[in-house]
């Protein structure tokens, strides 16, 4: 039986484009779930300390928070059914409080789960070929990719079968499964890189090479935190059948001579600053030059095997452009600016890729309720061969809609709320839950991206500042990749007070690069004064057609740190 | 031990259900205005104590003592902004946590 | 100590020797690292001998002595230090088929981790081993009827499983 054939697509609920467990990953995901039942039970009987039972509750997406517990749930390659979305707001109603966080490595989170009810919802989630594996944990962490994969123009290959053939390879590693920390890997196929590669321990670019066969750029040593670093790269193409084995060769080192005494030095990106890109290269290749690479013999029939469930979906033919969306968008200037934002171009002509925003004006960023969830879910039976994305700037795809659908589809939207015109725009912002619920945060970071929002709430407005990516987090984790936001924001603690210190000209893509420090922290109430400040600035700086990011880079990071300076009373503001 | 200077309450996690609970007169409370209140740093040491007994029969987690100023009708406040957030729940959904059942 | 084996406690047939002992004329017993080169050249043919590693060790530091080798116990200093695991690994690509032991305050939940990459015993102190009892260790050991890596050692492979369903 074919993977896509028109029957099954057809079918309410059925997934399309993207792998489906057979009996072996079944089994595995049920028999996972079971281990964990038995682990908290083992841990409310006393077999198990917290300090014994915290590892192993991590691995499994569990951590203890400032309120609740709080569940991280895996979306691989930011990959969901409909039928998965709607559990996802079944559990939320059943067991949470209604809704749920998406976050920016593509997993979504519930606030206020119990200890005791966690089995039963990994359960409901394995039902619907789900689960929390390693969202959490010194091990190799949900991989994460491209989430316009095998929709976008640019691509060379969907990033989505790699991922989860990495998925299944990760899973319950008994050599990588206590790291010195945790590890995450992150693939694109694309020629613009939407997923942040260069910010991850091991980044993935697949490339064609000269001969026109399929590898990989490897990048390692990415990440960001307390010391922020971006990839480098230590295999320039890598064969898709060593694969495996190389990843092995890194991970083996890094769990070898990682630091383990502090860490806050810990994850691969200090142990390739402190010993040289060239000395983990070698000893890499040396690793990788030793083994046994027989029991790799199997991984292309392997990946072929994936590969096949990531086969586009049975698009219609249509003319490239609608007629139909064309006269909508004349009548209608709120469905226009929707398209114009948030409407990307499919390589399927016809078709659009719709970016459904979660970051209404004043909301909170990533949230959605379980209504929202479910309309979603509908709306992509409807509209979208039943399949959602989640982006690691949190917000949903709809990676397949057509254009003659588009203004059924916004009208939809926008009863839910869920059609804000800002995809990319400085009130896109992205935003870890910070002090409200992390046990970890500094500073509070929700209320800072709302405020920022409000103030910048004339859409008119946004519009013509353009792109500009706005990232706030909450502590120096950085969960909220501040450092590479062109307007990256940090919560700290400064005298008892949260304090806010503001970077500029971070970049997420292949021409990474960490945000430079302004000035000293600043209070909560100040930082919209002070983006504001920021992007009048850069208004009346830019040439045309520069985005925030260009104009910071022709202009010069001094140049904006002193209008700051002018703009504030006696460098008040700074 | 660092130096007494602020009273002090109890504060911990419920192993089970993870709900922020404080110990009070007599075993854990899940309203901060039933904490018993230290007032010097052997009544600090006492409810250390106590917490510690109550982590290793796993009843709770991430036990430890905050400091608090009390109000004019004696309620304990937490003096961190860290704490007085966990008192209440989550100062952007007012329709959640302690601070929705009017604690 | 306790020693697991095969999801039991057994008895440990092998003695630790402290180093300033003497080597014993025969029996079974497990030297430091510091003194493996001394044991080795001393050893008499009724003697076998095992070395207890750190996990920081280099296979070229054990890599002649592998032959002569009965027993290999690698220190866990923290059960989620996960080094002795590489090394296990690494000693069994080597060649080494004498018995691996890991030794510190590793958990059931660890059991087919330490399996997998060719562990054959877990030794734990005795405190630990009264809070999780061989049922706990059995099940462990059972939890997973298959698993997806090649190269290591389990009960059942999903990728030979998925090879021979689809033939």
């Amino acid at each position: 039986m074919s993977v896509h054939d028109l029957s099954a697509a057809a079918r309410p609920n059925a997934p399309t484009t993207t792998y489906r467990y057979d009996e072996f990953d079944a089994d595995f995901v049920r028999e996972r779930v079971a281990e964990f039942r038995e682990q908290v039970r083992r841990r409310l009987e006393g077999s198990l300390t917290e300090d014994e039972f915290r590892p192993f509750r991590l691995m499994n997406g569990l951590y203890l928070q400032l309120h609740a517990y709080m569940l991280r749930v895996a979306i691989p390659y930011g990959t969901l059914t409909a039928r998965q979305m709607r559990c996802l707001a079944d559990i939320a109603d059943r067991w949470d409080r209604g809704y749920g966080h998406f976050t920016t490595r593509q997993n979504l989170q519930y606030n206020w789960p119990k200890l005791i009810d966690t089995p039963d919802i990994l359960d409901a989630l394995a039902d619907v070929e789900m689960h929390a594996i390693q969202t959490s944990g010194n091990c190799i962490r949900n991989v994460t990719a491209d989430h316009f994969a095998g929709v976008a123009a640019d691509e060379i290959e969907d990033p989505r079968a790699t991922a989860e053939f990495l998925r299944q390879w990760s899973s319950l590693h008994p050599e990588f499964s206590f790291l010195p920390r945790k590890f995450k890997i992150a693939v694109t196929g694309a020629t613009h890189d939407r997923a942040a590669i260069l910010a991850h321990d091991i980044g993935l670019r697949i490339l064609k090479n000269d001969a026109g066969d399929i590898g990989y750029q490897v990048m390692v040593g990415g990440g960001l935190g307390r010391s922020p670093f971006i990839g480098k790269i230590i295999r320039d193409f890598l064969p898709r059948a060593d694969l495996l084995a190389y990843l092995e060769a890194i991970m083996r080192v890094y769990n070898r001579y990682g630091r383990r005494d502090n860490k806050y030095k810990a994850r691969i990106k200090i142990l390739v600053h402190e010993k040289g890109i060239e000395a983990i290269r070698d000893a890499v290749e040396k690793e990788f030059a030793s083994m046994d690479r027989s029991v790799f013999s199997h991984d292309p029939e392997e990946f072929t095997r994936i590969a096949a469930y990531f086969a586009p979906p049975p698009y219609e033919s249509l003319p490239a452009v609608s007629a139909t969306l064309r006269a909508a968008r004349n009548d209608n200037p709120a469905l226009d600016n929707f398209v114009a934002v948030n409407v990307s171009p499919h390589r399927e002509p016809g078709y659009a890729i719709v970016t459904v925003s979660l970051k209404p004006i004043g909301g909170i960023p990533g949230d959605a309720t379980s209504a929202q969830m479910r309309t979603l879910a509908d709306a992509s039976e409807r509209f979208g061969f039943g399949e959602l994305r989640v982006s690691h700037e949190q917000n949903i795809i709809l990676p397949h809609v057509k254009q003659d659908d588009l203004p059924a589809l916004w009208r939809i939207l926008d009863a839910a709320g869920l059609a804000t015109a800002n995809a990319g725009l400085i009130s896109d912002i992205i935003s870890c839950p910070g002090l409200d619920y992390c046990s970890l945060a500094t500073a509070r970071s929700i209320p800072i991206a709302q405020e920022i929002s409000k103030r910048f709430s004339d859409m008119s407005r946004q519009r013509r500042i353009g792109k500009l990516g706005v990232k706030i987090s909450g502590c120096i984790n950085a969960c909220g990749h501040h450092h590479i936001g062109a307007i990256g924001i940090l919560g700290l603690e400064k005298k008892g007070q949260e304090s806010y210190q503001i970077t500029l000209g971070g970049d997420p893509t292949f021409s990474a690069a960490i945000g430079e420090i302004v000035g000293p922290g600043v209070g909560a109430e100040q930082v919209p004064d002070v983006i504001e400040h920021l992007v009048d600035f850069y208004l009346a700086e830019r040439e045309e057609k520069e985005t925030f990011i260009d104009t910071w880079r022709r202009v010069g990071h001094a140049r904006f740190k002193d209008a700051l300076r002018r703009e504030g009373e006696d460098g008040a503001y700074i | 031990m660092a130096a007494f200077k602020n009273p002090q309450i109890l504060l911990a996690s419920d192993l089970r259900d993870g709900e922020v609970m404080f110990l009070g007169a007599s075993g854990w409370e899940r309203d901060h205005r039933r904490a018993r209140v230290a007032l010097d740093a052997a009544a600090a040491a006492e409810l250390e104590k106590i917490g510690h007994a109550e982590y290793a029969s796993n009843h709770v987690v991430d036990v430890y003592l905050t400091d608090v100023e009390i109000e004019p009708d004696g309620v304990p406040t937490p003096l961190h902004y860290r704490e007085k957030m966990r008192i209440k729940g989550p100062s952007v959904r007012r329709d959640l946590g302690k601070q929705a059942t009017g604690a | 100590m306790a020693l697991i084996s095969d999801g039991r406690f057994v008895e440990d047939g092998w003695r630790r020797l402290a180093d300033e002992e003497d080597l014993p004329k025969s029996g079974r017993i497990i030297v430091s690292l510091a003194r493996l080169p001394h044991a080795l050249e001393k050893l008499t043919p009724e003697t076998s001998l095992g070395v207890l590693a750190p996990n920081t060790t280099e296979i070229d530091a054990l890599a002649t002595a592998l032959p002569r080798l009965g027993l290999i116990s690698i220190a866990f200093p923290a059960f989620a230090d996960g080094r002795g695991f590489s090394l296990a690994r690494l000693l069994r690509s080597a060649g080494f088929t004498g018995e691996l032991r890991a030794s510190g305050r590793l958990l059931a939940d660890q059991y087919t981790h330490a399996l997998g990459c060719g562990f054959d015993a877990i030794e734990i102190p005795d405190d630990l081993a009264a809070r999780q009892d061989e049922t706990q260790w059995r099940a462990a050991r059972d939890a997973y009827s298959r698993t997806y890596q090649r190269g290591y050692i389990s009960r059942g492979s999903i990728l030979d499983a998925r090879r021979k369903a689809a033939q």
